[in-house]
This record gives structure tokens, sequence and C-alpha cells, in this order.
């Protein structure tokens, strides 16, 4: 608000990461009168200043989302690890209030992952003799991403040694886990993505400062780490963290086709208004319902005090919110894949095929 | 005994307190509670501590670029460090500091110190910052 008492305008395209509150459904949730108004306020001052009110933290699946190659200035740590490492758009980690900053100026510091130079990896990780049913498994990305994280800090991490294929959400997946364990803005994976076309080309000819292998025993603690909850008991399934995709909607449409969540079962996805309009216009949103699912537009758990004091034991197949939920919502966490997520949502009780 | 360090001013200012060590990063968003000043990442090895009124010694901050917005909000609710100290410069902690001189007239030091002189902050003591980023180290006992 200070900004637009003082006449701010942003001079280039800005896309806006997730709002304090779900303008249309806070109501059904005990969020806070107060806290609602202000985040509403919080809106309504950035949208004043002529930005796009795409309310994502996953902006790369938009319309506007960047090229390889192009000068960013982004927040939003998934969303930084994203641009960086799966696009090859340029942006050094900005925090909250500074990115502001840079859609207003036009203008980002000549400096860090925006110089060629800063991009090349440091630290390689090497994955040994890890099953191809592990690579298969839904949940290897987000696991791999939670130790990425840990072994990276805030150094360039290069991945070599991957068999299969990852989808653009597992790659999400991926940079969203790095960026919450550690400070990754950017990751290669050597075969892969567009600045690692070779183990050299990663690391621009350097050595690695150094070396680590990765072998199941690696990402079986890692996936152990992720959990916080013992027994079965369960609140809530939480999806869509960063924001549910398309492809998201579409792989759940298919795991839930004729079925109901269980009746103390809450089930919540988190995506953005634009997104989940789309996923409406391709009939994706009607069976949901009918499950019982509920969405949440715009925000998330993290982002929103939305959960009733009763809820204390989620369910995610994110990292991310398996990472903060802990400590930011006091509530204790089972991570699994989305089919296990959905099983456990149906039966009422958190239940996971074991991770190998 | 007293131990002196030189680090580089990166906010400058002048603080005495306690030190809170930890050679493991730290997300402030969703890893402190601002109105508290607790750290609340539940898998660090700070989880549970105080930090509010104390020197503050993490390598750099991890996590959500919202790591900033908290540690301004706790800067305004008098729960934050005295000072924070790193190894190389962090942006997202120097920026919270800037920002909160600008708007509540109230920064705290941001250091940053070489990973060696770092290190020789992990025993804790008492710590007073300098504004030209001398700090001196107070061990009790030692």
């Amino acid at each position: 608000e200070r900004l637009v008492r003082l006449g701010a305008k942003v001079i280039i395209p800005t896309t806006l990461n997730v709002s304090g509150v779900d303008e249309k459904h806070w109501r059904d949730w005990p969020v806070p009168p107060d806290w609602a108004e202000k985040a509403i306020r919080q809106m309504a001052a950035y949208k004043s200043m002529g930005t796009v009110p795409t309310w994502t933290c996953a902006p790369y699946q938009t319309e506007y989302r960047p090229k390889f190659g192009q000068q960013i200035a982004w927040g939003e740590s998934n969303a930084i690890a994203f641009a960086n490492s799966v696009i090859g758009a340029r942006t050094e980690r900005y925090p909250d209030l500074l990115d502001i900053c840079a859609a207003i100026t036009g203008r980002a510091p000549a400096a860090g992952l925006h110089l060629t130079e800063n991009r090349a990896g440091q630290i390689l990780l090497k994955l040994q003799n890890v099953p191809e049913e592990m690579q298969n498994d839904a949940s290897f990305y987000p696991v791999l991403g939670n130790l990425m994280g840990k072994l990276a800090g805030n150094k360039n991490p290069v991945i070599q040694g991957m068999n299969t294929t990852p989808s653009e959400d597992q790659l999400k997946a991926l940079g969203a886990a790095g960026a919450s364990s550690g400070a990754v803005a950017l990751f290669h994976i050597v075969g892969l993505t567009p600045e690692a076309p070779t183990l050299e080309a990663a690391f621009q000819g350097n050595q690695p400062q150094k070396t680590y292998s990765i072998t199941k025993n690696e990402l079986l603690a890692s996936w152990e780490k992720l959990t916080t909850a013992d027994g079965e008991e369960l609140d809530m399934v939480v999806l869509g963290c960063p924001h549910f995709s398309m492809e998201e909607f579409k792989q759940l449409d298919s795991l839930i086709q004729g079925r109901r969540c269980h009746p103390e079962v809450q089930f919540l996805i988190t995506s953005s208004r634009n997104m989940v309009a789309l996923a409406k216009q391709s009939g994706l949103i009607e069976q949901l319902r009918q499950f019982g699912a509920k969405i949440s537009l715009d925000t998330c758990i993290l982002t929103t005090p939305m959960l009733p004091n009763s809820t204390k034991r989620l369910m995610t197949n994110s990292a991310k919110y398996a990472y903060y939920a802990p400590g930011l919502l006091n509530t204790q966490v089972v991570f699994g894949t989305l089919t296990d997520c959905v099983e456990s949502a149906i039966c009422g009780k958190a239940t996971r095929n074991e991770y190998l | 005994m007293n131990e002196q360090i030189q680090g580089d001013s990166i906010v400058s200012g002048s603080a005495k307190g306690t030190i809170l060590f930890s050679d493991e990063p730290l997300s402030f968003w969703g890893g402190y509670d601002q109105n508290t000043g607790e750290i609340i990442d539940r898998r660090h090895p700070l989880s549970g501590q105080i930090a509010a009124e104390r020197v503050l010694a993490l390598p750099f901050s991890r996590g959500s670029s919202t790591g900033t917005a908290v540690l301004l909000e706790a800067i305004r609710a008098d729960k934050a460090p005295v000072a924070i100290l790193t190894t190389g410069i962090d942006t997202f902690f120097a920026l919270a500091s800037i920002v909160a001189a600008e708007m509540y007239g109230k920064p705290i030091p941001i250091i940053a110190l070489s990973t060696s002189d770092f290190i020789r902050l992990r025993n804790g003591g008492q710590a007073e910052i300098y504004p030209n980023g001398a700090i001196t180290i107070h061990q009790a006992n030692s």
C-alpha cells in the first residue's frame, strides 16, 4: 500500500504469486475475518500496480511461461527452481519485496544466476544402482528433491544417472522439494534439462566441488523423513503444492471414477482460479465434487490460516507441504503417492504402498 | 576469554546478545514464528529454541522467498534476533533489515563471515557487534 500511495506501477509483465486468501470460499473455512480483510487489501494493492492477477505459485504453467534464456526476476522458491532449471530462463533467487521492485523498475542486478558463469553445476549427485522401479515410482521425484536440497544447500546440483524421463509435473515436484529442504535455485539433470546436454556442459567444464553417490538407501531415508506421523489416523488429504495442473487434475480424475471420499476425511485441492476454470471446462471438476473434494483457489493451506484446529493429521503427495506443515500448521503429516492419497481418503486411514 | 572476529557489515548496526548457532540453513517462512520468535522448523536442530533477542548464526537462508516478509514482521513485532550472522552475503536477511529501516526505522545488523570465522561461533557465548562488522565473543568458563 505504501508503494501504491507513492504511485508505483509495474513496467514489465508481472505475474502474481498466491494470495493470502481465497476471495470466493474463505468463509467455508475458519479463516479469521481480519486476516481475510488484510489479504484482500493486499490483493487490491498488487492489482492496482498493473500486475496480472495469476495468483499462483506455478506461474510457469500459465500463458505467462517464460522462454529459454529470458531474463526474469521471480520470487517463490519452487517457481525460481523451475524457471531456471526446466525452462532455462534466468532468475536469481529473489525474496519477497525485491520482486515487486524489479517489476516497478524493470531492472534486475547483473549478478547471480542472470549470468552464464554462475549457472554452472557445482556439486554432483550420482544415482547409483537405483532400481528402475524405484525411479518409476511416483514418489521418486519429490523424494530425490528433498535429498537434493539437503545435500546441495545453496549450490547448483547436477543429477547424473537418471533412467526415466520425468513429466513436467514431476520436475515441478523435484524443484519444489529441493527449494524447501535447501536453497536450490537451479539444478541440472544430465541429458534432460536444457543447460545440461552433457555432464561437461552442466559443469561448464569445471570439476564438481563435491560428489555424492545416491543409492536406494539414501532415497529410502529421505522418503522416511518426509513423514512425521505414526499410525493410520487421517483428517485430511491435501494436494496441489505447487498448485495443481491440468495434467494432475486428469490423473486424479482417473483414480476417483465413481468413488467417494470417506465422510470423516476432508479432501482438498489447491490451485489457481484460472487452472480450475480450465479443468471445469474439461469436465474434471464435477466428478471431484461428487467424490467429496473441496477446491481452494489462489492460495494454499500454508499461506492462509484456514484449517480447523481439529485437523491434526494430513496426508499429501507434496514434499513441500510435508516439509512445512508440521512447523507452520502444527500438524503431523504422512507423505505418499497420489494413488496412496486417494486410497487413504476413501478408506479413511493413511495407508501407503511401501516405497519399494 | 574474548575472541575477535571481523565480518563484512551487510546491514550496519550495533547489537549485543547470546549466540544461537546452527550450521544448518533455515527458512524463516515456515521455520520462524514472527509472533514469538520461536524456531518452528520441526526438522531443524534449533526447533523449539527462541531466537528473539539473540544473535542468530546461520550459514544462509533456505526455502521460501517469503522468509524476508516473516523476518520483517518479526522485527516490527520486536520478536526478531538482535543480529544475524551468516557465511557469505544472504540477500533475504539483508533485504528484510533494509526494509525494516525504511518502514519502521529499526534495522538489525546483518554480518557476513568467512566459513572459518563462522565456525568459531559454534560454542556460543555472548556476542557484541559493532557497526564496522567487528564482533567480540565473550565466553564464560573458558
